[in-house]
């Protein structure tokens, strides 16, 4: 799908704050607020853009820090469905929150979070490894976040600016 | 007291304090401020030129560079010249590294001015020229550009205050204060009056790379115009690297060893790491520096916008990162309206008078703010001028 440089600029305005205000969204691309109200339900309607959502740093939250781990899966393709059935199957899971076909030493890459360790080791004992096509997994569990999705966890810069200059 | 000031030298008592310093003493006192009065980018330079600077630092390179800068360096300032804008030099004799374009404002000045030379400077204009003009012992000659023309300069203008001590104008587009910048009809209109009257052309392009809506088109890149152009630019405001201290100066070779004599003397060269760092913004900056561009362009639709919308009529700049909106309807001068702002209402912006007097009437906003810090600026001006007129 080909976008127009205008609703580029709204993808990527959104992309950065998904709370800016339509009217601000108008101003800062230069349209009516009717155009880009417009523009946004045909963004959303296609599904580029797909959700909004926030970025929560549940480390921060006691008693629901929870856990994260990558999961390196080898699967054995089927044909005329290649790996899109597996991958259906293993995304459906809840406990799954992204999963990506990946090029290299295995295929699927799987994010799983839980509450505890305990759980995302029973997931893939009992869910993941046990599913027809998994040839076998390989579990990373996260230690600590920095970076997610562009957004670094520990905002430490400040602005450093004098307050006048010329 | 009496006695230390005979000790200093005519130039510099007669230099008046920058008006810019006292809203700085004022505003820095204060809690709360969102300041419109920076000028300079809100983007900490890209980790991969920091990382660049370290890396020469762990290397161990730090000891002078060759006078004019590091070779390295002066073939990718050439190469972007030319990509960029179109223009040659020569990295052997056609240019210099320069503690930012401030310094090469004052090499390029003292290489052309003999005591009593004029300098045409248009206002309203970036508080330097006029100072550093005197500090070469030259004259400044202020022309006042009008609103109503979004502050460009006619040639009429100019034709007016031209005598046969004129040595050299200053140009700078984009501009600051006004963010105007001046398109290539506009260029070669100055042009004309710069070849008939033979003057030199300081062009201030430091904020070439940050044009909005057409492509920036530099004086040099004007017919003719090569040979009497001194051209400024440098690393500060385009790539966010005010504190960098660096820049550069391109002239045809015989003005360029004029003022490579200054700095060799004056300067010997440019702080080495920041080479260094500029190496690595112009190899892999390019990309940073549209990002940063369409961000401030977000940005200025937005606040001017918002600026005519609360009532303070703006033109739409065209580059830089300054809205100029005139504050003449509050009845205010520009300093009564910028202090009672910043006191009523802890909104830091700068009287326009600093900058000449045609700037007075207005202020110099700088929208090199985060998006929250506009919206609530623009609140607060609404509420202002709501309350007050
Ligand atoms: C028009 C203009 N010229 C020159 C400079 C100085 O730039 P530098 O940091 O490269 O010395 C500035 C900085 O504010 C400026 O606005």
């Amino acid at each position: 799908m080909q976008l127009t440089e205008k609703e580029l600029e709204i993808v990527e305005i959104l992309e950065q704050d998904a709370r800016t205000k339509i009217v601000d969204i108008a101003k800062m691309v230069n349209i009516s607020v009717n155009e880009a109200e417009a523009l946004i339900k045909k963004l959303e309607e296609s599904n580029v853009i797909v959700q909004y959502s926030s970025i929560v740093d549940w480390s921060k939250i006691s008693g629901h820090e929870g856990v994260t781990a990558m999961i390196d899966v080898k699967v054995t393709p089927k044909r005329g469905v290649g790996f899109d059935e597996i991958a259906e199957r293993i995304y459906r899971f809840k406990e799954v929150k992204a999963l990506y076909l990946m090029s290299g030493a295995y295929d699927l890459s799987v994010i799983v979070e839980g509450k505890s360790m305990n759980e995302v080791a029973n997931f893939v004992s009992q869910k993941l490894s046990t599913l027809d096509s998994v040839l076998s997994t390989t579990t990373h569990f996260i230690l600590k976040k920095y970076k997610h999705d562009g957004t670094i966890f520990e905002q430490g810069e400040k602005d450093k600016r004098i307050v006048v200059s010329p | 007291m009496k006695q230390t000031k005979t000790y200093l030298s005519k130039t510099v008592e007669e230099l008046k304090p920058s008006g810019i310093r006292r809203f700085f003493d004022l505003a820095a006192g204060m809690e709360g401020v969102i300041s419109l009065g920076v000028g300079e980018p809100d983007f900490v330079t890209s980790w991969s030129v920091r990382e660049a600077a370290i890396l020469s630092l762990e290397q161990g390179y730090t000891s002078y560079t060759a006078n004019a800068g590091l070779l390295e360096l002066r073939e990718e300032i050439a190469a972007y010249m030319e990509n960029s804008f179109g223009l040659q030099y020569s990295a052997s004799n056609e240019m210099i590294v320069t503690v930012g374009a401030s310094q090469a404002l004052d090499i390029a000045l003292r290489a052309v001015i003999d005591p009593g030379d004029e300098v045409i400077v248009i206002e309203p204009s970036f508080v330097s020229y006029i100072p550093l003009v005197n500090l070469a012992g030259g004259k400044g000659v202020t022309v006042q550009t009008k609103k109503e023309n979004d502050f460009k300069v006619t040639p009429a203008e100019l034709e007016e205050v031209i005598t046969h001590r004129t040595k050299a104008i200053i140009l700078c587009s984009p501009n600051n204060p006004t963010g105007t910048m001046l398109n290539e009809q506009d260029l070669k209109s100055i042009a004309s009056v710069a070849k008939k009257h033979d003057l030199v052309i300081i062009a201030d392009e430091i904020y070439a790379e940050l044009s909005y809506d057409e492509k920036f088109v530099s004086f040099a890149a004007i017919e003719e115009m090569r040979e009497r152009t001194i051209l400024i630019s440098g690393f500060s405001k385009g790539f966010a690297m005010t504190g960098w201290r660096l820049g550069f100066v391109c002239a045809p070779k015989e003005l360029t060893e004029a003022m490579l004599k200054i700095h060799q003397y004056a300067m010997m060269c440019a702080p080495t790491m920041a080479q260094f760092a500029a190496i690595e913004a112009l190899r892999h900056g390019n990309e940073d520096v549209n990002e940063m561009r369409k961000s401030y362009r977000r940005r200025r639709n937005y606040f001017v916008q918002s600026l005519n919308e609360i009532g303070l009529e703006c033109h739409t700049p065209g580059g830089a990162f300054y809205a100029f909106p005139s504050i003449e309807r509050t009845g205010l001068t520009s300093e009564q309206f910028a202090e009672r702002l910043l006191v009523e209402e802890k909104v830091a912006v700068v009287p326009g008078n600093v900058f000449g007097q045609s700037g007075e009437g207005h202020i110099r906003c700088s929208y090199a703010s985060s998006m929250e810090q506009l919206q609530e600026s623009i609140k607060r001006m609404k509420r202002f001028l709501e309350r007050e007129f």
